[in-house]
């Protein structure tokens, strides 16, 4: 395969789609989890703040699963195929629950029932955390690796997607969410609103801390191939170091009101576990539990080296200006959040 | 059913339905963009007033546009494995362009858009409203780009045998660049433009009937009608330039338009009619030798017919591709007689006074969605028995593991779920219509108000 700077495109494939889906979950994240704890704020103009905490950026931030999507059926189409293919009830699930979602933070303020809104705060907060939940039920799975036979092929079921493991994985995902959603809007919040979602993210951040270290243990105990990576590499002990240290951080932050800088802590937290997932399967996209030799690989799923090199090329260009464009929105609505006639 | 059939209908019924959406985004803007700049320019309240309700529009018009859009992205891949294995190398830096030069573009500053008005400048709010426009055309041209392809597939080698078998790209402009892209991208912006602008015009025609905003719905209308009568007479020009590639490069497509079998002889062109599929005979009006001389340009040459296809390799629905390309067609020419009808009475300064004009406006809205829509049946289902023409069968292009039980729970549950979204879509579009340009003094139509007095 062709290379630059020494790395083949492939990888370099592996790295974009890698850093696209971090950006997705930092970014879209942050307002899953404003989702989840949603239903925790109790009056009315509490949800309305929360939710026009998220108003103007939820939707570009969703964006970057459409470019992840995108550029994983460009990069590697035979692993877009059978990934999607063989998750097909959850993933169906997941869009569904995607459109659900944004017709409820679209059309909730604009009847004025009560009945109206409570109906829709429910629809828009557990469709977010069933989002989450799906995200890490698949997230899990590929950790796992699943059923595919020698033509790239899905042989298992739907319960062996919902296995305990990947429920695990869902949960965490959840927990991650919620807590990195309830730091954003304390950030975007003020006055007594503000200390009630700091006490969420108290909490968000002990459900996570919890979910992370039984599934750390159930890693080690059922994914094999994770547990000889760490007998080989004895250094990556460190990361489950670095992500309780992470957390403490950012509880400590949060206390001392800091709250841009505990955001970017539990973005880093999003970001490590995704570094760490993405370490173990390289140079593997989808492992095959039937045998190793059917693993769907960077070889034999990308797409040919012509086609990678325009689609990498066109990330080189397209990156500088799409990072300008999401600065310059994050900007314009940086502060706590005001509502006006525009407002949700 | 099979599942065949059951993933076809999936798809179709997604994708009619998010095609309501973009179409009326993109021309909901174009007027956006036109109302803002005059509002830039003349700093006149009413410009202002006008940009601020067609935002409130343009909001929710927009929002479903992009929740049923991330299904279509998905949906490749989930059931039709085969298919994104088979196109993906081609597809695949179709849609990545598609994400990184448009969808972020969009949806960053719609952000602004739609929540920016007392944050930014009125220039860099404009700015916005031109980028969020642009971003929607620019999507325009990459997801047509990846259609046109599998019509008129270019600049691509076919890689290994049977099952295996992949398109790579050899030449991505060739690719780009496809016989059938640029007709076919410029005929979709434009039905894009007559879906907005059909849209502005029947709300300021309808408020014009109720006596409200006259003032305001005058000047929307006269400036939305000059775009509509040029988008009205451009789609002309390229659905015949549309036709003469189809005919060039789908001949089987092309006489499923006009249900001609006989290649040996001479072709008519009907202005409407019926096909009996059996007897292989349309009756109906028609201009004798008409698609001879529409292809050929004399009254002698015969045309290729279905029968010079083998019955697996062209469209088997043909009445369907007739009526669904004859609809397209009658519709179009209605709406390039009454949108230049229309101009002449602005241009003599009676447009306003005739009210029954005003009513089939009010009610024309529906009729540039039901142009595209079968504009885009005839051209699909005209393709088929093939996915992409003559390489990738539809029946070959499924996923392999999902099977008929799956699809049907997916069908239903999209079917539920658009329908009952369908019905808020409009319940809030005609609430906001009725609230009307600016919410009166009263401050009934102010929900969280309300709300807050209980």
């Amino acid at each position: 395969m062709e290379t630059f700077l020494n790395i083949d495109l492939g990888t370099w494939m592996f790295l974009v789609i890698g850093a696209v889906f971090s950006g997705y979950a930092i970014l879209d994240g942050f307002d899953l989890g404003a989702g989840t704890v949603h239903l925790f704020l109790r009056k009315e103009e509490s949800r309305r703040i929360a939710l026009n905490a998220i108003g103007p950026v939820w939707d570009g931030n969703e964006v970057w699963l459409v470019i992840g999507g995108g550029t994983l059926f460009a990069g590697f189409p035979k692993a877009y195929a059978t990934l999607l293919s063989a998750f097909y009830t959850p993933f169906i699930l997941f869009l569904v629950l995607l459109i659900l979602r944004a017709i409820a933070i679209e059309f909730r303020s604009k009847e004025p029932m009560l009945w109206w809104r409570r109906l829709w705060d429910i629809i828009y907060s557990v469709s977010s955390t069933l989002i989450g939940f799906t995200l890490g039920v698949v997230l899990g799975n590929v950790v796992l690796g699943i059923a595919i036979d020698e033509n790239m092929i899905y042989k298992g079921g739907l319960q062996d997607i919902f296995n305990p493991y990947a429920l695990l994985t869902g949960l965490t995902v959840v927990a991650l969410f919620a807590l990195h959603g309830s730091v954003y809007l304390v950030m975007k919040t003020a006055d007594k609103l503000a200390d009630r979602l700091a006490n969420i993210s108290k909490i968000a951040g002990m459900f996570f801390t919890i979910c992370y270290v039984v599934l750390s243990i159930a890693t080690l105990v059922y994914v094999p191939h994770a547990a000889e990576d760490f007998k080989e590499m004895p250094v990556l002990f460190a990361i489950p170091v670095i992500t309780l240290l992470l957390l403490l951080n950012e509880r400590r932050l949060i206390v001392k009101q800091q709250y841009w800088r505990a955001f970017l802590s539990s973005a880093a937290l999003i970001s490590l576990l995704l570094i760490t997932i993405a370490i173990g399967l390289y140079p593997n996209i989808l492992l095959s539990t039937i045998d190793s030799s059917n693993s769907l690989t960077i070889a034999n799923s990308a797409a040919s080296s012509k086609s990678l090199g325009i689609i990498l090329t066109f990330v080189l260009i397209g990156a500088p200006p799409v990072l300008i464009y999401f600065i310059f929105l994050f900007r314009t609505f940086k502060g706590k959040v005001v509502l006006d006639e525009m407002s949700y | 059913m099979d599942i065949e059939i059951l993933s076809r209908l999936q798809f179709a019924f997604t994708i009619a339905f998010h095609y309501i959406y973009p179409p009326l985004s993109i021309g909901t803007g174009v007027a956006l963009v036109f109302f803002e700049g005059m509002y830039l320019r003349t700093g006149d309240k009413h410009w202002e007033q006008l940009t601020k309700f067609w935002i409130r529009i343009f909001a929710l018009i927009f929002g479903i546009g992009v929740a049923t859009g991330i299904v279509m992205e998905f949906e490749f891949g989930t059931n039709w494995a085969a298919y994104s294995r088979y196109v993906g190398d081609i597809f695949g830096s179709a849609l990545a362009a598609e994400g990184v030069f448009a969808f972020a573009l969009e949806a960053a500053f719609l952000g602004i858009l739609l929540f920016g008005w007392n944050k930014v400048s009125p220039k860099v709010h404009f700015l916005s409203t031109l980028m969020v426009t642009i971003g929607s055309m620019f999507s325009a041209i990459w997801i047509v780009v990846a259609n046109s392809w599998q019509q008129t597939p270019a600049g691509f080698k076919i890689v290994g045998e049977g099952a295996a078998a992949k398109a790579e790209i050899t030449n991505f402009w060739a690719m780009v660049f496809n016989p059938s892209s640029v007709d076919r991208i410029i005929h979709v912006w434009i039905g894009a433009f007559l879906a907005g602008t059909f849209l502005v015009l029947s709300v300021h025609a309808y408020y014009i009937l109720k006596n409200r905003f006259v003032e305001q719905s005058k000047k929307a209308f006269g400036i939305v009608l000059v775009i509509a009568a040029i988008s009205a007479l451009g789609q002309l020009l390229t659905g015949h330039g549309s036709a003469v590639g189809v005919a060039k490069n789908q001949p089987a497509k092309l006489a499923a338009f006009e249900g001609h079998y006989d290649s040996l002889a001479v072709a008519d062109m009907y202005l409407f009619g019926w096909v009996n599929e059996t007897e292989q005979s349309v009756a109906g009006i028609k201009i004798p030798k008409g698609l001879t001389f529409l292809i050929h340009q004399d009254f002698t040459t015969p045309v290729t017919g279905l029968n010079a296809f083998s019955e697996n390799d062209r469209p088997s629905m043909v009445n369907f591709v007739f009526q669904t390309y004859h609809l397209m067609i009658i519709i179009g020419m209605f709406l390039i007689g009454l949108t230049l009808y229309s101009l002449f009475l602005l241009w003599k300064r009676k447009l306003f006074k005739k009210r029954w004009l005003m009513v089939v406006f009010s009610f024309s809205v529906v009729l540039p969605q039901i142009v595209n829509q079968v504009g885009w049946y005839s051209a699909e289902v005209g393709r088929q028995p093939w996915v992409v023409y003559n390489l990738l069968r539809t029946s070959d292009a499924l996923s392999e593991n999902v099977r008929a039980e799956q699809v049907v729970f997916s069908l239903v549950l999209f079917t539920t779920v658009y329908i009952i979204l369908f019905g808020l879509f409009i319940y809030l579009l005609n609430k906001k219509i009725q609230a009307g340009l600016v919410p009166e003094a009263t401050g009934k139509d102010d929900p969280h108000k309300l709300l807050t007095d209980k």
